[in-house]
């Protein structure tokens, strides 16, 4: 089991809000000292993701954690809204599929930049994923 | 609101992106790129993101928004100086950024606009990036 080391919460619910979450990401990557790749990685996918909680969740909370699990390190990113929610997460995941005006490359693509990836939603039950990069 | 700085150098504009942008500057950014190649009559567009920490889907988008302007209106546009990071992260993420010119770094992005544009040019080019990939 992992043991969190620190918490910090961020509100999104303006466009500005996406940079302020990839500054916080970054700043908490250096500080578990993550490799520069790994770090780029889970700074996009947090951008990915904060976008979408901002544009298909109607803003929402971003809650990110240093986690320790014996000698390893982690960074773990959470993005809680409670918008419309995703109706078929199966499909949100593949690749090219996009409900809005974006690429198709949110869900599917932060997935592959990250350990793990957690992801609790349906319609009307707003939407919470969570990412994490170990180092 | 900040704007991205485009400078002018004979047919060509060049833009140094040296911010994390958040979206309504890319947009922004964009809109103000395809003026300009308008006004300037420029012939090329160098674009340099080595201080870009990241590019995810959207700032993706915008450069190949801006190839595909700088194509419609009769330029060419090229991304130089994408840090390797990125380059491994952006790929992974499952971009490619199809139709966008890359070279590694201003002056081989210079030469690669010189080339596009058939300018007379004496030096060597043989070791530019072929401009089809």
């Amino acid at each position: 089991m992992s043991t969190i080391l620190k918490t910090e919460k961020l509100d999104v619910s303006e466009e500005q809000h996406i940079v302020a979450v990839r500054q916080a990401v970054r700043r908490l990557a250096l500080e578990i000292k993550l490799s520069l790749v790994d770090q780029t990685k889970i700074v996009t996918a947090a951008s990915e993701l904060a976008r979408n909680l901002l544009i298909y969740g109607g803003g929402g909370e971003v809650i990110l954690r240093t986690l320790s699990a014996g000698i390893r390190h982690g960074l773990k990113v959470e993005f809680i809204d409670e918008g419309p929610g995703i109706e078929d997460l199966e499909l949100a995941l593949r690749d090219g599929f996009t409900s809005g005006g974006g690429m198709g490359l949110g869900l599917g693509g932060a997935k592959r930049l990250v350990n793990e990836f957690e992801i609790d939603s349906a319609p009307g039950r707003g939407t919470r994923i969570g990412i994490t990069r170990w180092k | 609101m900040d704007r991205i700085p485009i400078l002018t150098m004979g047919q060509f504009l060049l833009v140094t992106i040296q911010v994390d942008m958040h979206d309504r500057l890319a947009m922004a950014l964009q809109d103000d790129l395809t003026t300009r190649i308008t006004t300037s009559r420029a012939k090329g567009v160098l674009i340099d993101i080595s201080s870009l920490e990241i590019v995810d889907s959207f700032i993706g988008r915008m450069l190949g928004n801006i190839s595909s302007m700088a194509r419609v209106l009769g330029a060419e546009a090229v991304v130089v100086g994408m840090q390797p990071a990125v380059a491994i992260t952006l790929v992974e993420l499952g971009l490619s950024l199809d139709g966008v010119h890359t070279a590694l770094d201003v002056e081989k992005g210079m030469q690669l606009l010189r080339r596009y544009i058939g300018a007379e040019f004496e030096e060597s080019l043989s070791d530019v990036d072929d401009p089809e990939n």
